[in-house]
């Protein structure tokens, strides 16, 4: 008897050294993995930080844009010299002669047509277009003097937000040293100043940096994503309740599964290359359109929604099935009612995921037309249009240094355009959300 | 007879033992086979189920009773691979008939489950909802006082009465089946099936369901497919005692509990096995 208690007590001693050793090991092995995860997910916020760094960095400036005050005369004689106020004789009036005689009348030592183009080139075009627009909209301005502030020229606008040397070699830069210093005379007189940019917001693509804005795109895209989310989440949803709640289970469904799938995985660029062939060669559908784009993002959202909207119908419990069918309900009552009020979140999440994506798509755009240089606002769904990711390529691609925090800005717009899209998605989301 | 459990299985269409018929039964059952794929779970059952009285179905796990129960109201139409074959006639229609539909047949025969499964939806509506698609009531008036004396019948009206807009989830267990009970009553049904209501539920909450069973029998024919044979020796008048998916032994349920018939009826009963 005690022979055999020696033994157990021996052997539970080893059994618990062998466990103690081995305990060691597994502590190790788990911190090792602690350490791995914990150093992968700094590095990625690390590069999350840098990335928006960078971005934010440059692309914050674009929200202030440099602006000169000028007291205007509206010279009767210059804009309607035959006095009858025609709208038409308004419209083409010379009003750069108006700001030149604005900057004259401010610099009045200035003298030659070498030193009075570099004057004028301090203020922007736009703000003639500006005049225009004030003197078409209110006549009786004509005659009267206004004091404004005029959208200056983007060499200007770069050396007030220091992005641009000052001290390098005077003909490798754009602004000439007796320009530099008008402009700080400006900036003393508080003449010349960085104010909000508006015409970010309201203008659309302009070869000159001061003017290009994004007004545009947002809506492009914002019309696009509108006709995406009309089509793609009743066609998806829709389809995942047939596929999963009614169909027969045989061979064709399995195929059409399969390929579903396999949709998901398609490089984007092909479904812009079916809508270019379909839509634009085969129906004739306007290029560049939003319709367009809605259509061909439409195609490319609409396996995600159907495999995340699937995936939520099957995780809804067989019990409230089996409850609905026992009281009597027929199929359609019993999703309806609810099955479908279930799987809404997750079906909203799986159109959260599409949509996210179809903001972010370039490609396929390019390929039906929306990649064009479009100056006008687009007004409605079949108006040439371009996109926000589509605009930050287009302006990623130009020269003028102006661009560069107008691309960096457009990024920042786009990512703000995200935010709100899937704020509200959550909303909607949580608003669906029931505790079974 | 120790090891009757692991006898080989018994040959198809056992001879069932015991009283098959009762005068005017509401469902009459005949040579009903199920099939889940190449699975016979049922073979061949006869048997009838009688107006205003409980039927209780026992018998070891596996041995085909919920598959019964669910064939009553063609929930095994769900099921992809199951099929019936044979003749159920309620009130003398064969449900399987085309002319029979699912919807309608599933008005007439309600079913409470194992598990309690109240909608995620307020205790108003889970009571409502049957009388609603059925269009069982004309206005607001009519659905009140169709909730109102179904949650009463069920025995749930006094716990619940202040509360009807908060969600059926909320309630406890019991409540939450008792409340499964009210919303098949709320449209009338000729018979209940419930398949092992009171196994979710602790002693207490699963007396209180016991005594609404034999409230509603009064009114219903209920079947009931359950593990505990006190709980059938309790609330039935008839049991039927299955085993490998042939019905054994049927008859009155003092009968079987005292004097079972067939040899596997009393091992079962006196608990040699299952």
């Amino acid at each position: 008897m005690s022979n055999t208690n020696n033994v157990a007590e021996r052997s539970a001693k080893e059994t618990q050294s062998l466990v103690q050793a081995s305990l060691a090991r597994r502590y190790r092995a788990e911190r090792r993995f602690r350490a791995y995860g914990l150093a992968a997910v700094l590095a990625g916020i690390g590069f999350v930080v840098f990335l928006f760094g960078t971005i934010f960095s440059q692309g914050l400036s674009v929200f202030q844009q440099s602006y000169v005050k000028l007291t205007i005369q509206y010279d009767s004689e210059t804009i309607d010299p035959s006095g009858a106020r025609n709208p038409d004789d308004l419209v083409t009036a010379d009003y750069q002669a108006l700001i030149r005689a604005a900057l004259r009348e401010r610099f009045p030592t200035v003298e030659g047509r070498p030193n009075l183009r570099e004057l004028y080139a301090l203020v922007s075009s736009a703000a003639s277009i500006e005049l225009q627009r004030r003197v078409v909209e209110d006549p009786t301005v004509i005659g009267q003097r206004e004091t404004l502030w005029l959208l200056a020229d983007d060499t200007v606008d770069m050396l007030l937000k220091d992005k641009v040397s000052r001290t390098a070699a005077e003909d490798e830069r754009r602004l000439s040293d007796q320009q530099i210093g008008w402009i700080d005379e400006l900036v003393r007189e508080d003449r010349l100043a960085l104010r909000f940019n508006r015409a970010f917001f309201s203008n659309g693509d302009s070869r000159d940096p001061e003017q290009a804005g994004v007004r545009g795109a947002l809506i492009g895209s914002a019309l696009t994503l509108l006709i995406t989310l009309l089509l793609s989440f009743p066609i998806g949803v829709g389809a995942a309740v047939y596929l999963e709640e009614f169909a027969p289970c045989n061979r064709i469904t399995d195929i059409i599964e399969v390929n579903i799938n396999n949709l998901a995985a398609v490089p984007s660029i092909v479904f812009g290359l079916l809508g270019l062939a379909m839509f634009i060669g085969v129906f004739g559908l306007p290029r560049s359109a939003p319709l367009v784009g809605g259509f061909v993002l439409t195609l490319l959202t609409l396996p995600t929604i159907i495999i995340a909207s699937r995936a939520a119908l099957k995780a809804v419990p067989p019990s409230i099935r089996e409850a609905a069918l026992g009281m009597g309900a027929s199929r359609l009552q019993m999703v309806g009612h609810h099955v479908l009020p279930l799987a809404m979140p997750g079906m909203l999440t799986g159109a959260i995921i599409g949509m996210a994506r179809a903001l972010g798509e370039s490609a396929p755009l390019l390929m039906i037309g929306m990649v064009a240089f479009i100056v006008e606002v687009p007004a409605g769904v079949v108006d040439p249009a371009t996109a926000l990711p589509v605009q930050v390529f287009l302006w990623s691609d130009l020269p003028e240094r102006g661009f560069v925090e107008r691309t960096s800005g457009a990024i920042i717009v786009l990512l703000g355009f995200l935010l709100v899209m899937n704020a509200t998605a959550v909303v909607l989301r949580n608003k669906f959300e029931k505790r079974w | 007879m120790n090891d009757s459990a692991n006898s080989p299985p018994l040959a198809e269409g056992v001879k069932t033992i015991g009283s098959l018929q009762v005068p005017d039964p509401v469902f009459t059952c005949r040579d009903v086979d199920v099939f889940y794929g190449d699975k016979h779970a049922i073979k061949k059952v006869n048997i009838d189920i009688g107006r205003k009285q409980v039927l209780a179905m026992i018998g070891p796990s596996g041995c085909g009773k919920s598959t019964f129960l669910r064939c009553l109201n063609r929930m095994n139409d769900t099921i992809v691979g199951a099929r019936v074959e044979g003749e159920i006639c309620l009130d003398g229609q064969d449900i399987h008939e085309k002319r029979q539909d699912v919807v309608q047949l599933r008005a007439r025969v309600g079913m409470v489950f194992q598990k309690p499964n109240p909608f995620p939806k307020s205790i108003y509506e889970n009571v409502a909802y049957g009388p609603r698609i059925h269009g069982l009531a004309a206005n607001r008036g009519d659905l009140d006082d169709i909730v109102n004396t179904s949650l009463r019948r069920a025995g749930l009206w006094e716990e619940v009465k202040d509360r009807l807009n908060n969600p059926g989830t909320s309630l406890s267990g019991g409540q939450q089946q008792r409340l499964c009970i009210a919303r098949t009553i709320a449209v009338n049904p000729e018979v209940i099936l419930m398949d092992e209501p009171c196994s979710a539920l602790d002693p207490i909450a699963t007396a209180r369901i016991e005594d609404l069973i034999d409230e509603l029998r009064e009114s219903y024919a209920i079947c009931i497919v359950t593990h505990s044979m006190q709980q059938a020796a309790r609330v039935s008048q008839r049991t039927a005692y299955f085993h490998l998916g042939d019905l054994i032994e049927v008859g009155e349920t003092n009968k079987i509990f005292t004097n079972p018939q067939a040899k596997l009826t009393e091992d079962y009963i006196t608990g040699r096995f299952g």
